[in-house]
């Protein structure tokens, strides 16, 4: 996966499964119909405001909660690239990789990021810098485990490749 | 190298000789349940893949829940998605939609015993850790790799040793420990980690259920128990298969240790919308109620509806109250129709519903209007979790669920008990 070009759009702590994909909608099934209902309880605006493009940077505990994988490919029909929090949940985390989406674990506050800030992403040499504030900002890398299943597009286009062989 | 009970069923499932917290590896998987996420997401990304298999038929367990009977056309058109793939695919264990919630019907056939390793696409997979197995849940993504290849990675968790000592008094359950435990380590406290409880003997097969089924709301990947005599008299009535209980070494590195004296813990309740805002009961009596429900793969079991009935029994609910019961599987609801449990309920105003997960998770038979508020068995008081954005639940155990039915208000058990 080459450098993430990006915008920070801003969430909470404790995020949840069922804040990102309210139940009534897991029946639905068109995931795009799912998707315009990301996050309509504590951000009605969410949808609306949120760009091809942008970074998710959440605080702690970002998708606890349930297993329902919709609460990570809502954020991909939307076009989310790279979702960096405080802290992720487990299965959430899981979820992430395998459908190709960067999870980056860091701490940071609003000196680090902004909402609308210009961010640069490089997973290989975990570094982020924000073009906006002009800063750098180093994170803990990936193991190259997971970095490979990201630069496969997700652990399905791994599989595919394996079962070919 | 001592090893926690995670480590050792861990290395026992993987092709290495030495495993250490914090190693990414690849383990063979024994069993995989699935449910509606099936339809939803399972059977699109599976057929990504262009195979015409499924690694081992036997070694999944599909049950429709969640929305049974269907309540919608779109969740009949994802239980019609979910059948033609086990079809397809030759699942030997289809459960169909008539046996209850997955985590109650799993282990009542016998499927978890004691040192497997499960997985699940559901959260709530925790629950088996009741067993003396290992047992977490994972995304569609996931499934579609077990299916294909029957393994799975993992990174190797640290544990935490979690002892109980002395019992519990009268009127409280182990649903109230774990709120605790979760009030005191908060939602986050345990991302990742393995939980590992010892003391375990005063509690009862169904009361570990409860406990390894609500680990995941701190955080934790497992929620394991040790094994006694009482899991064994449950496991072979059950199952002809053989097991390996396995026990931690003495030397076993846990990364944090605690200890709960059981006869301290009082009822608990979990204030909206955390399961982490555990409160004594003392801070929230008397809030007032539109509706109760009991059921849920956390306390829908037999225990729960006997403790239910035992504090229903010649009173009636009340009249501005509603009280909704589902027992947690078929098996449950045969069992509470034979010791008369049923007549108790519905003569003193509840709903009796099928086993599903229905009012748990805000899908059918019990949904919260705007602004209602309920007092819950289950596990998750997310915003909208039940219904309506604008309604609030408390988490608490079956006694006071009940109880609380009665006075239309939250209600310390104890005062009836
Ligand atoms: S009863 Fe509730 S928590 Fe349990 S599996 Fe069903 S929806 Fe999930």
């Amino acid at each position: 996966m080459d450098a993430i070009n990006g915008f920070a759009y801003i969430l909470g702590d404790d995020i949840n499964t069922d804040d990102i994909v309210p139940s009534h909608t897991l029946t639905m099934r068109d995931p795009h119909e799912m998707a315009k209902c990301t996050l309509e309880f504590i951000d009605p605006q969410f949808v609306k405001k949120i760009d091809k493009g942008n970074i998710i940077i959440a605080g702690e505990n970002f998708g606890t909660g349930s297993s329902r994988e919709e609460a990570v490919n809502v954020f991909k029909i939307l076009g989310v690239k790279a979702i960096i929090a405080k802290s992720f949940a487990r299965i959430y985390f899981r979820n992430l990789i395998n459908v190709g989406i960067p999870g980056i674990t860091l701490t940071w506050d609003e000196n680090t990021f902004s909402k609308g800030d210009n961010l640069v992403i490089s997973l290989y040499k975990g570094v982020i810098f924000n073009k906006t504030k002009n800063i750098k900002v180093e994170f803990a890398k990936l193991p190259e485990f997971l970095t490979n299943i990201l630069n496969e597009g997700g652990i399905i286009n791994q599989l595919k490749k394996m079962l070919l062989k | 190298m001592s090893k926690t009970v995670a480590e050792k069923i861990l290395l026992e499932h993987s092709d290495l000789k030495e495993i250490s917290p914090g190693q990414f590896i690849e383990c063979d998987i024994d069993l995989i349940m699935v449910h509606e996420q099936l339809g939803g997401r399972i059977h699109k990304e599976y057929e990504k893949l262009g195979i015409d298999y499924v690694w081992d038929p036997n070694k999944i367990f599909f049950i429709l829940d969640h929305w049974v009977p269907a309540p919608t056309i779109s969740a009949a058109q994802m239980h019609q998605d979910c059948r033609a793939f086990a079809k397809k695919y030759n699942f030997i264990h289809d459960m169909g939609m008539d046996k209850g919630i997955c985590h109650q019907v799993l282990p009542e056939m016998g499927f978890s015993r004691p040192g497997m390793l499960i997985v699940g696409s559901d959260s709530h997979t925790t629950t088996y850790g009741a067993f003396n197995c290992l047992s977490t849940g994972i995304g569609a993504t996931d499934v579609s790799v077990v299916f294909a290849t029957g393994k799975l990675w993992f990174k190797v968790p640290e544990s935490y040793k979690i002892t109980f000592v002395e019992e519990l008094n009268k009127g409280v359950m182990s649903k109230d420990i774990i709120l605790k435990i979760i009030g005191d380590i908060t939602t986050k406290g345990a991302i990742y980690k393995s939980l590992e409880f010892h003391g375990i003997e005063s509690l009862s097969i169904d009361g570990r259920m409860t406990i390894s089924n609500m680990v995941v709301e701190a955080g934790a990947k497992f929620g394991v128990f040790l094994s006694d005599n009482k899991l064994e008299n449950w496991i072979q009535k059950r199952s002809k298969e053989e097991y390996n209980v396995i026990h931690p070494d003495k030397e076993a590195i846990y990364e944090k240790t605690l200890e709960y004296n059981l006869s301290e813990i009082t009822p608990m309740v979990a204030k909206p919308s955390s399961p982490g805002n555990a409160a004594e009961i003392e801070n929230v009596e008397g809030i007032e109620i539109d509706q109760a429900f009991l059921g849920s793969c956390t306390n829908g079991r037999i225990e729960d509806l006997r403790i239910a009935a035992k504090i229903l029994k010649g009173k009636s609910i009340d009249p501005k109250t509603r009280f909704i019961i589902t027992p947690a599987s078929k098996e449950v609801y045969i069992t509470a129709m034979k010791e008369g449990l049923l007549d108790i309920f519905i003569n003193a105003g509840a709903v009796v519903t099928h086993s599903t997960c229905g009012a748990c998770i805000g899908g059918h038979m019990g949904v919260l209007g705007e602004g209602e508020v309920c007092i819950s068995s289950t596990n998750r008081n997310f915003v909208g979790r039940l219904g309506a954005a604008s309604s609030q639940v408390y988490l608490a155990s079956p006694a006071t669920v009940t109880t609380s039915a009665i006075y239309g208000k939250i209600t310390d058990p104890r005062e009836v008990l």
